[in-house]
């Protein structure tokens, strides 16, 4: 009991000072304090639904993993977290999703505002064909920040989360292009985080990286916990069952994407209480 | 076969030009050895009969209409392409598209012909004599601007999609995704774009011939009628005989030498982007 209270309180109380070299492994340690509240979420492309009905609480803190197969409506979910879905012609939203108390769905949110809060990482990294430096700096101006001093801080403060620090600090003036591709996620990662937002994103951050730089990278993730809210799509389950906390399983009836089973990622892996849940978790990683 | 056949074509317009630019210089020969190459560059001025080979006034006449005509057209035909890529509605890409297509391929003598009706009296209206300078950048700077428009639009629908979702993803409004990653990923290709342009002002004849005036003069303003180089060879080879005629020779080596300086930064430019 004791113990349940202390973690409640670590939890509840997001420090400030939390630095990254903090590891927490291990199982959930979050008490659930929903972040982001998902009602009764569809989405459908020049009217033909691709995912419908979906309701979830996605707790602050925590690595939230989305598994399923290919075409399940798991990238189209998490793109309408921070209204990407906005730039697809054709796409359409319904229901209800609450971050931080604002409706993310209505159409008079400031979206640019929302997606500075909700970082995003892609597949494949996508770093501008800008220098190191200007890559992370760019936005950040764009968001206000002029003064040199606090860029120059924010940009290696950004790079000394993800790792990079050490390996670009002395060619921050070239090209992001010219780094390996794990490297250049972790830029990305870097260039997210550099706007301080309090939600990540992302979809499948590894699959384009070669094995090592895969490794890296899902350690950073692990790295974020606590600190950040992380949603993940993952096609690794293996993966999913190494770095999140909760996750959700969707799956496609009808050529429909819906959510099947959610909670405690162990739960969902070693006792699904569905049965096209047992057969993927199974099918697939056994 | 086709290799054959390719590799043929390919050797022999690199003969052509070989000879296009032999024959340059065997022309010019007689006054170039004769006085050396500094004549065209020294001397009161550009008097053929009294031996007077002094092209610098030409020179500058041509590179002040290339320059202006760049300054006009390279920031209307990069907003033009930025506004069909980012905020034109779906429907007017294609009408715009097409219009600035036609534009392209319009003959440079239609050009002069409304330069010389339309454009000309509405410039001596405002500061006579009207055929200038100024016309002449103004009718260079609207015969370029769709191939600006065009490659510019050309260069920013090739930066990578994921780029502009990135940006999107990062929070920047529309203009700070073209500001911030659209226009500096297109720069190459816009650069390129530009310097193409820039070939064409510094060869274009006929619609400068027609509305500049054809004045051998430095221009002091923009409303000094100017004769530009090009202008220069197409009014006197008719008559040019002896050292006049290899000076206009020289003078069209001297074009090819400045467009070739050009298609070397362009080749440069187009090396970096692939760095």
């Amino acid at each position: 009991m004791m113990h349940d209270t202390k973690k409640l309180l670590s939890c509840a109380v997001l420090p400030t000072s939390y630095t990254l070299s903090d590891i927490e492994q291990g199982a959930a340690c979050c008490v659930p304090i929903p972040h982001i509240q998902v009602e009764n979420l569809s989405v459908s492309y020049h009217g033909k639904s691709v995912l419908e009905g979906v309701s979830l609480d996605i707790n602050k803190g925590c690595i939230t993993a989305l598994i399923g197969p290919s075409g399940c409506g798991k990238t189209s979910f998490l793109s309408t977290l921070n209204r990407l879905t906005d730039l697809i012609p054709g796409c359409h939203m319904q229901g209800r999703i609450h971050i931080d108390g604002a409706d993310v769905t209505d159409p008079r949110l400031d979206v640019l505002a929302l997606r500075r809060k909700v970082g995003m990482i892609f597949q494949k990294p996508n770093p501008f064909p800008l220098s190191i430096r200007r890559n992370i700096e760019m936005p950040l101006r764009e968001h206000g920040l002029s003064q040199r001093s606090a860029i120059d801080e924010r940009v290696e403060r950004a790079l000394r989360d993800v790792g990079l620090w050490e390996e670009v600090r002395d060619r921050l003036d070239a090209p992001a292009l010219a780094l390996s591709g794990g490297q250049q996620q972790r830029l990305c990662i870097a260039r997210a985080l550099a706007l301080e937002p309090s939600i990540l994103l992302m979809d499948e951050p590894c699959s384009a990286l070669d094995p090592i730089a895969s490794a890296v990278v899902e350690e950073l993730i692990q790295r974020l916990r606590n600190r950040y809210t992380v949603v993940i799509v993952t096609h690794n389950l293996a993966q999913a069952r190494r770095v999140a906390n909760y996750a959700a399983f969707f799956w496609m009836t009808e050529h429909v994407g819906k959510l099947i089973e959610f909670g405690r990622c162990q739960s969902l892996f070693d006792s699904p209480s569905h049965d096209l849940t047992a057969a993927y978790v199974t099918g697939i990683s056994g | 076969m086709l290799a054959r056949v390719t590799g043929g074509i390919a050797l022999a317009v690199a003969v052509l030009l070989g000879l296009v630019l032999m024959l340059l210089v065997r022309e010019s020969w007689p006054v170039l050895v004769g006085g050396g190459w500094t004549r065209f560059f020294v001397g009161d001025g550009w008097f053929p009969s009294s031996g007077q080979f002094n092209l610098l006034a030409m020179l500058w006449a041509t590179l002040a209409a290339s320059l202006g005509a760049l300054l006009i057209a390279v920031p209307l035909g990069v907003l033009s392409a930025v506004f069909s890529r980012f905020y034109s509605p779906g429907w007017l890409i294609m009408p715009l598209r097409r219009v600035m297509v036609l534009l392209a391929g319009i003959p440079s003598v239609v050009y002069g012909l409304w330069g010389l009706t339309v454009l000309v009296p509405l410039i001596a209206g405002w500061e006579p004599p009207g055929a200038s300078l100024l016309s002449a950048i103004l009718i260079l700077a609207l015969m370029i601007l769709p191939t600006i428009a065009l490659t510019s639009e050309a260069a920013l629908a090739a930066v990578a999609t994921s780029n502009l979702q990135g940006a999107a993803a990062l929070g920047l409004s529309r203009k700070g995704i073209v500001l911030g990653v659209a226009l500096p990923a297109a720069r190459v290709g816009i650069l390129s774009g530009a310097l193409l342009a820039t070939m064409r002002t510094l060869g274009e004849t006929m619609a400068v011939l027609m509305v500049a005036g054809n004045v051998v003069q430095t221009p002091a303003s923009l409303f000094d009628p100017v004769r530009v180089l090009t202008a220069n060879i197409a009014l006197e080879m008719p008559y040019a005989t002896g050292d006049h005629r290899a000076a206009l020779f020289a003078s069209g080596v001297l074009l090819m030498l400045i467009v070739t300086v050009l298609a070397w930064l362009a080749g440069c430019v187009g090396a970096r982007s692939n760095a």
